[in-house]
């Protein structure tokens, strides 16, 4: 026994060297290589600029607030919307925490579909269902003083379907749609609130 | 949105099975390739990395070993990786790659997280976000998503060739299954996998964090970093560990139904190619398939029950007035069923990534993942974990059959006498030990008592989840409980070495004494191991042995829960 211990020690610590080395090191540096030269775009974060100036990213929430701007769902992340601090709310389903929180939702905001008063896996949601965007058709249209149907036609235009019909859930990108929204209007978020 | 299973639901689950189940055979071959020790195209490109580790380690690949000296190899590579990890980990404050500065980790939660990444748990006590720089997540955690799964499959090929080969003492040499393991299946796959998931939206870059202005005006801090190269080989070794704090339901980490379906198939994919593997090592590829039928039965029960429990939604919030499924904790892109397929698929293997976050799971939804956990992650199961798992339950189920016969039991050409039924109960045994046994501890000891965040049934299923994950070596959680404690890093600690080890040596020891046995051929008398009735008799035994022994802790929680939701009770 003491043999075998022997004879395993040197493979043991320099195969941990060679292999960390390995898969540590060069296999990241080299898919990071590889994947800065080909999907630059995806590889740094899907980044959305105005300008030169980061506005944020396609895949991650931020907190829209103002009226005139579609609201994404609910946050657990931090202090709400902090890509540094990622956190379902992971309330139980019998919590009365989650309970009372969802019955003060519903009479603030009558007849939102599920998604708008349930806080997202990651706090980072950044979709709403195509639902929850046409609940919030009339007050962001009137904020933007657009017609109701031309705002419920761009929602209609961003909403994603399932791909070959089953393979994911109809949404909508958030900051997609504000940033159309935007652009239909030709001003930005100080003008718009 | 609306309350109730769909047909694109059910459409997902069985498209995701059918192409699981297409998968079984073609890295089957791939697989026996590498159990055989065969050349394969990729030894050109890749033959003269496997021939100078062996030299610089001074490893001859074709000198046998016994199951001790398999074992005891095993063992020490187990611990110096382990212990580089927790030096990395300790030191983060001064290695490189570290732009925000970010503290080295408390001594407890090095070691945690040490064990943890060894032994395929990875169980995340730290938010990987917030707690560990670039060069920790690539260098500290990487190596092991890679080592630990080829492990795992290394200590299944030592038993496959105790099944297979006859009257020898020796099972194979584990540097050189490690070895080719990795070189020759997770390190082409997992790179090739990483640049799909980087065209697929996941980023790749070694900047850490970058500053965003919001379209209101608002500051923002995105964190990046080598996210698909720990993404890809997290899930194709089922490992689980996340680059980020929510894991697979972080945008970054999964961020399309695509992607969530590729990290699904990526969990299955070599598991189901070690059962085909393993009928082809003991010459009758139906031994694998009906192996794999056992497993889909289980599987396919599992996510219907929570498939069902999601999609049906919460009655106390229904009544609050708002209908629909249970979107608490589930992420827009995936919905219901892509969020109980993961929880199912994640827990029947040994991963433990989410997509969705199971503490906010349904009462029986939540269930079900934990109790694919407490039957021992045979449905499928981790890379390795999960085929030499499902043989212990073999054993038992012949050994049984032929009690009731009054024969001594034969699987595939071997007697299986009373020392190999012996050390399957004894690798069985560990998990109940280690799940009850630490959840009584917990749910008595005020430092346990401390860790959940729900209150009521749920906040004891929070530790009871805890210790089936720790010792299961899934890494998924109730994520509300608060494990970042000396108490639970500790105890949980123990919990995955134990569930991990005590395991494995068992089972190297398995197959030290079935190599030494004669072979025996298959009589009219002899018990078949496949078809129907076996299968049947396969899944008896998994959800006796494995279900019965933890219905009592089930009942104390998402049983009663689901009871007192109910009759409207809140906590």
């Amino acid at each position: 026994m003491l043999n075998d211990v022997l004879s395993s020690t040197r493979p043991a610590i320099v195969m941990t060297g060679l292999f960390f080395a390995l898969t540590g090191l060069a296999y990241p540096a080299a898919v990071t290589g590889i994947a800065q030269a080909l999907f630059p775009h995806q590889a740094n974060g899907s980044l959305v600029h105005q300008g030169h100036a980061v506005i944020g990213s396609e895949l991650i929430a931020q907190g829209f607030g103002g009226d005139g701007y579609f609201h994404p769902r609910p946050s657990a992340a931090g202090k709400g919307y902090d890509p540094t601090a990622s956190s379902g709310s992971n309330l139980a389903p019998t919590a009365k925490a989650l309970v009372d929180r969802v019955a003060a939702d519903v009479k603030a905001n009558p007849g939102a579909p599920v998604d708008m008063l349930t806080t997202s896996a990651s706090g980072l949601d950044p979709d709403i269902s195509p639902q929850a965007a046409h609940w919030q058709v009339d007050r962001v249209a009137a904020a933007r003083h657009l017609p109701a149907a031309q705002v419920s036609a761009m929602v209609d235009r961003a909403t994603q379907l399932p791909l070959a019909g089953f393979l994911g859930e109809p949404h909508v990108n958030v900051l997609s749609l504000n940033l159309a929204l935007d652009r239909a209007t030709g001003k930005g978020a100080n003008s718009a609130r | 949105m609306t309350a109730g299973m769909t047909l694109s639901g059910w459409a997902l689950i069985l498209v995701f099975t059918a192409i699981t189940l297409a998968l079984a055979k073609p890295i089957g071959l791939w697989l026996f390739a590498l159990y055989e020790g065969r050349r394969t195209p990729l030894h050109r490109v890749l033959g003269p990395v496997e021939r100078a580790f062996y030299r610089l380690s001074g490893i001859d690949p074709t000198r046998e070993q016994t199951w001790r000296q398999y074992a005891v190899a095993m063992l020490l590579f187990q611990v110096a990786t382990a212990l580089a990890t927790y030096a990395i980990l300790r030191l983060q404050a001064v290695l490189p790659l570290n732009p925000r500065g970010l503290p080295g980790l408390s001594g407890d939660l090095a070691m945690n997280t040490a064990v943890s990444f060894v032994t395929n748990t990875n169980w995340q006590a730290y938010a990987g976000e917030s707690t560990l720089s670039n060069l920790s997540q690539m260098l500290a955690l990487v190596p092991h998503n890679f080592l630990s799964a080829a492990t795992g499959i290394a200590v299944a090929f030592a038993l496959f060739r105790g099944f297979a080969r006859r009257q020898t003492q020796f099972v194979g040499n584990f540097w050189a299954d490690l070895t080719r393991v990795t070189l020759y299946l997770l390190l082409p796959i997992a790179a090739v996998y990483a640049l799909v998931l980087v065209a697929g939206g996941v980023p790749q870059t070694f900047a850490s964090t970058i500053d965003a202005t919001t379209l209101e005006g608002a500051h923002q801090t995105l964190v990046v970093g080598p996210v698909a190269s720990q993404e890809a080989i997290k899930m194709l070794g089922t490992n689980g560990g996340g680059f980020f704090n929510v894991n697979s339901a972080h945008p970054f980490e999964n961020p399309t139904a695509i992607v969530n379906l590729l990290e699904m198939l990526s969990i299955f994919a070599i598991g189901v190619g070690l059962t085909w593997c393993f009928g082809k090592a003991v010459g009758d590829t139906r031994q694998g398939w009906a192996i794999l039928s056992a497993m889909m039965v289980l599987f396919l029960a599992g996510v219907a029950v929570t498939y069902w429990q999601e999609a049906a939604g919460n009655p106390l919030l229904h009544h609050a007035g708002l209908p629909g499924a249970n979107m608490e904790g589930k992420e827009t892109r995936f919905g219901t069923a892509a969020s109980a397929l993961f929880a199912v698929v994640t827990t029947a293997a040994s991963c433990g990534a989410v997509n969705a976050m199971h503490d906010s799971f349904m009462p029986l939804g939540g269930m079900i993942p934990m109790f694919n956990i407490e039957l021992g992650e045979i449905v499928v199961g981790g890379v390795g974990s999960g085929i030499y798992g499902f043989l212990l339950f073999a054993l038992l189920a012949v050994f049984i059959a032929g009690l009731m016969v009054g024969r001594t039991p034969e699987y595939v050409g071997k007697k299986i006498e009373g020392r190999e039924v012996k050390l399957a109960v004894l690798a069985i045994v560990v998990l109940p030990l280690c799940i009850l046994g630490g959840t009584a501890l917990a749910a008595v000891l005020p430092a346990g008592l401390a860790g959940p965040l729900n209150k009521g049934p749920h906040g004891f299923s929070e530790i009871l989840y805890a210790f089936t994950s720790a010792t299961g070596n899934n890494g998924s959680a109730f994520g509300g409980i608060s494990a970042n404690t000396p108490f639970y890093n500790g105890l949980l600690a123990i919990a995955m070495w134990v569930g991990r080890f005590f395991m494995m040596v068992p089972v190297l020891a398995i197959a030290g004494s079935l190599a030494q046995k004669k072979y025996t051929p298959e009589t009219a008398g002899s018990f078949p191991t496949t078809g129907a009735l076996w299968i049947g008799l396969l899944v008896g035994i998994i959800l006796i042995v494995g279900g019965l022994t933890f219905l009592p802790a089930l009942a104390l929680g998402p049983i009663a829960e689901q009871v007192a939701m109910l009759a409207g009770t809140t906590f």
